[in-house]
């Protein structure tokens, strides 16, 4: 049974992963890119590793892999905030199709 | 065109997932452990997830864009090694992605240090 | 002394987890290790240790922020899962401004990175000193800093203000 929904988990998992990638390739700019694939593929992982856990039960694995999500739950949107923050400084240019950028207006006061 | 586009799109990638569901190319990597047959359509997914991220890393306009693909290519990876730990029942799997983990965000902040065109010092 | 104390047994625990096997030598290794970590790095993560000490700091964290987090992370994935497999591609996108009352870095840190993972909208930069955010939105509804704030933080601000903050204590 408990089996069961962990393979239910890991289906979930696999899906969002999947979805993630795709937004990967379809988005138009670093932004919305970053944006689609970094909640996608962090929720996915997530959840194929809370569906290993449930598998494997309370054993060293388990645990492991719950050390596993919390890790990759803090660290996958520090890392996204320093991507974007990063491309912006760096001079990457938004999508043709953006509507406001408060970023650039401000640090434009500033300089 | 954009239509167009979407709908070969559409097409391409449900047939390969319903190969890869229905008929995977090579049946079980782990023939004797149990779910062998759903892990191996799971590693098959998981893979076409990996090739889209790669195509991004290939293609991708700027640097900005490849540096998220290959954090991104981490994260996949350890669900990679999860998935092969539920086959296997080997628990040094989730120490590997642990550790890829970890080090995947430590290789992309620095990157992105890098791309901003800022000394290490700040 | 506090923090080093407090970070001494945050590295002991997750040592324990990790190892997962309880007999003498582990938990030797896992001692030493722990010291040696509390001690080289001190009062660096641990700032104020006195505010661990409000239970109900703890209860809001575990039962209110943790719930409307997972809720929220649902909710967002669908909502992209769709905008990416929609044929239109339905996006407006922009980066619009918001304010915060919060102060403390922790604070910061952790409604950053709420609103990383909440759907459609992913912070590009945080200025601690005046408590500004730079929010990019992938389906922009208003570019004024009030209803912005109002639309994107409006549900966990009040949560991270009780857990985070020193002088709403009850």
């Amino acid at each position: 049974m408990i089996d069961t929904v962990g393979l239910v988990f890991v289906g979930f998992g696999l899906f969002f992963d999947l979805a993630g990638c795709l937004g990967l390739v379809r988005l138009p700019d670093v932004y919305n890119r970053l944006q689609a694939s970094t909640k996608c593929v962090t929720l996915g992982t997530c959840s194929i590793l809370f569906g290993t856990f449930l598998i494997t039960g309370i054993n060293g694995a388990g645990i492991k892999a719950l050390l596993c999500i919390v890790f990759v739950a803090l660290t996958s949107p520090v890392a996204a905030h320093a991507i974007a923050r990063a491309s912006h400084r760096g001079g990457v240019k938004l999508w043709k199709g953006t509507v406001v950028d408060r970023y650039a207006e401000d640090q434009e006061g500033e300089a | 065109m954009r239509a167009l586009r979407w709908t070969l799109g559409a097409i391409v990638l449900i047939a390969v997932i319903v190969l890869i569901i229905h008929r995977p190319p090579a049946m079980p990597f782990f023939p004797d452990m149990p779910f062998a047959g759903f892990v191996t359509r799971a590693l098959y997914i998981l893979v076409l997830a990996a090739l889209l991220v790669l195509f991004r890393i290939r293609k991708g306009p700027t640097a900005a864009d490849r540096v998220m693909a290959i954090d991104i290519l981490g994260v996949l990876i350890v669900g990679i090694c999860a998935v092969v730990s539920i086959a296997t029942q080997r628990s040094w799997y989730i120490d590997i992605a642990i550790a890829w983990a970890l080090q995947s965000f430590i290789g992309a902040l620095a990157f992105a240090k890098y791309l901003e065109g800022r000394s290490f010092d700040d | 002394m506090k923090s080093r104390i407090v970070l001494f047994i945050v590295s002991l625990i997750v040592w324990s987890a990790l190892s997962w096997a309880v007999d003498w030598q582990h938990l030797v290794i896992g001692v030493l290790v722990s010291v040696l970590v509390a001690a080289a790095a001190g009062d660096l993560f641990v700032r104020r240790p006195h505010l661990l000490r409000h239970p109900a700091r703890y209860f809001y964290f575990l039962f209110a922020y943790l719930p409307l987090l997972l809720w929220e992370i649902v909710r967002a994935n669908l909502d992209v899962a769709m905008r990416v497999l929609n044929p239109a591609l339905p996006i407006r996108p922009g980066i619009v401004k918001i304010r915060s009352k919060l102060r403390s870095e922790t604070g910061l840190t952790f409604l950053a990175n709420s609103i990383t993972l909440t759907p459609g909208t992913m912070t590009v930069d945080v200025d601690a000193e005046s408590g500004t955010l730079y929010i990019h939105w992938i389906a922009v509804r208003s570019t004024d800093p009030e209803e912005a704030t109002k639309a994107i933080a409006g549900r966990f601000e009040p949560l991270l203000l009780k857990i985070f903050e020193e002088d709403v204590v009850e």
